[in-house]
């Protein structure tokens, strides 16, 4: 992670974007937080920002294409990511 | 906290009242409410979360689109967050319209949407304090909801 970098510099390396993810429900409770940083190359898609999430032990767990938001949308993996974008994985729903 | 959710019991009358109007002849109150069957076991309630910013603008598309589709209906909603005790109201959904049809419809239409799509989630809380995950569907809208086409 890029920690000091600001978005864009590509001073020792690409450049990269920062995003908010968010955990909810079992997932949240699975990881055992609710919310992380990610640094990802600038051009990361919604599907990097999944790849990043399933090397941590507990997204064993998730399903084959657990449903992403960016941005408080539905998106599909495919989607370009900004800096500042918040992503979340959402567990089957269960309201109404 | 947006209009669509809250954290207090449900009051129905006054939703009933936000979309009453003289042109209004049928009204339909819809209400979801917590319930335990025999095979569930000792569920004392059940606590609902959500994510909440997203929830609201989910809930926002989905009445504009009931509001495309009935424009004589006025639909009111809310969500319960938190705990809700066996017997009490978790959603309520109401609508009005000039006519029946519309407002069944309209208000079928927005409770079958919010089931779909909207991001809360449910776990049951057992007498014995243990609680546990109710199993969700995969939302209607992502990619996992259509079969995963990617």
């Amino acid at each position: 992670m890029s920690a000091g970098a600001a978005p864009g510099t590509g001073a020792s390396g690409p450049a990269m974007i920062r995003i908010r993810l968010l955990l909810f429900a079992s997932y949240a409770e699975a990881a055992g937080r609710e919310e992380a940083a990610l640094a990802l190359p600038a051009g990361a898609t919604a599907a990097d920002a999944l790849a990043a999430v399933r090397r941590e032990a507990w997204a064993a767990r998730l399903p084959p294409q657990p449903a992403l938001a960016v941005n408080r949308r539905y998106a599909a993996p495919g989607t370009a990511l900004a800096d500042g974008d918040e992503v979340a994985l959402i567990p089957p729903v269960a309201g109404g | 906290m947006s209009a669509w959710l809250t954290d207090q019991p449900i009051d129905v009358g006054s939703l009933i009242a936000a979309v009453a109007s003289d042109g209004s002849g049928g009204t339909v109150a819809f209400l979801g409410t917590v319930r335990r069957s025999p095979e569930d076991g000792d569920v004392a309630s059940i606590e609902y979360s959500a994510y909440r910013e997203m929830a609201a603008a989910e809930l926002d598309r989905i009445v504009a689109e009931a509001a495309a589709r009935w424009p004589d209906a006025r639909v009111a909603l809310r969500h319960r967050l938190g705990g809700v005790p066996t017997g009490e109201a978790s959603v309520a959904v109401v609508a009005a319209a000039p006519h029946r049809a519309e407002a069944f419809a309209a208000a079928r239409f927005v409770i079958d949407e919010t089931k779909r799509r909207v991001p809360i989630w449910k776990r049951e809380r057992l007498g014995s304090g243990v609680a546990r995950w109710v199993e969700g569907r995969p939302p209607a809208g992502s990619e996992e909801g259509r079969g995963g086409a990617r």
